[in-house]
């Protein structure tokens, strides 16, 4: 994966954040509703979204693995779900620290959208120790793309089974008419979730330029390992072959 | 007025966005290990083809 651009998508993920958190600070109205701690919402939701987009992305990355047999769909799939289980534990330390100023709990049971959430993440939580007890590298891909395309159907599916159900106290801040949002407010997650989705893409294509390196640089030390070896079986035969006086 | 009130509101606010932080350094700084030994990696190999002339 060539990695020409990756400075310019790093230039504009820095000045993206930078503006966004300037907006939610300097210029997004402080909600009428919850105060100041709303200002939460901003950070929570965009990665939320980013989170389960990542995951989403991930099963779809799996999906075309499968299809095509490429491994680099395969990586493409695992760098996705990696990154964004790390992200996940943003989303779930974040929405607790809102929950706890907002609810007074660091945790609600009974809300939906909080055990969803972390249903998925447990999930995702089982999709390293499944691709790494399995020592064939084919086998390994295989059933990583098969469980990936499984669990990110779940996602979906799932967020459309929460929002579908009546919520206890977790806030219905997007619809499909954009939620009851004053436009600065709007313009301000706008700004966040385009921050985020760059953040991820920029993280996402790093590790992947990461480990691309890493495997082409293992898979040439293996090629000189073998050459050496070659190299010194020949020598040591043309040792025992005999002379001719 | 401060951007974030020295208040208990905005002590959960700038937890949330310092913990969000803090993650993405980690994050940040495990891929940097793992590039830093990538690249004394590549340095041995180049040293061994060195070796070999």
């Amino acid at each position: 994966m060539p990695g020409g651009r990756l400075p310019i998508l790093g230039a504009l993920t820095a000045a993206a954040l930078g503006t966004a958190f300037g907006l939610v600070f300097f210029y997004a109205p402080i909600d009428a509703d919850q105060g100041f701690v709303q200002k939460i919402f901003y950070l929570h939701v965009p990665l939320g979204i980013v989170t389960l987009g990542g995951f989403v992305g991930g099963a779809i990355m799996g999906a075309q693995f499968l299809r095509t047999r490429d491994r680099r769909w395969d990586l493409r799939s695992y760098v996705a779900i990696h990154l964004s289980l790390v992200l996940a534990v943003g989303v779930l330390a974040t929405g607790s620290i809102w929950a706890r100023a907002s609810w007074g709990h660091w945790w609600v049971w009974s809300e939906p959208m909080l055990v969803s959430f972390l249903v998925v993440f447990l999930l995702y939580c089982c999709y390293q120790p499944l691709r790494f007890a399995i020592q064939d590298p084919d086998l390994q891909a295989r059933a990583a793309a098969a469980f990936a395309v499984m669990a990110g159907a779940f996602v979906p599916l799932n967020f459309v089974a929460v929002r579908l159900a009546e919520a206890v106290t977790h806030p219905r801040v997007l619809s499909a008419t954009g939620g009851q949002m004053p436009g600065a407010m709007r313009l301000t997650f706008v700004a966040g979730l385009l921050a985020m989705a760059l953040l991820y893409v920029l993280l996402w294509r790093l590790e992947l330029l990461r480990k691309t390196t890493a495997i082409e640089l293992r898979a040439l030390r293996r090629s000189l390992d073998e050459r050496t070896t070659s190299s010194i079986q020949s020598f040591a035969a043309a040792d025992q072959r005999p002379t001719l006086h | 007025m401060p951007a974030i009130p020295l208040d208990e509101p905005g002590a959960y606010v700038a937890a949330a966005y310092v913990i969000f932080v803090v993650l993405l350094v980690l994050y940040v700084a495990v891929m940097a290990r793992h590039i830093t030994r990538t690249r004394e990696d590549l340095r041995r190999l180049a040293d061994t083809f060195r070796e070999d002339g």
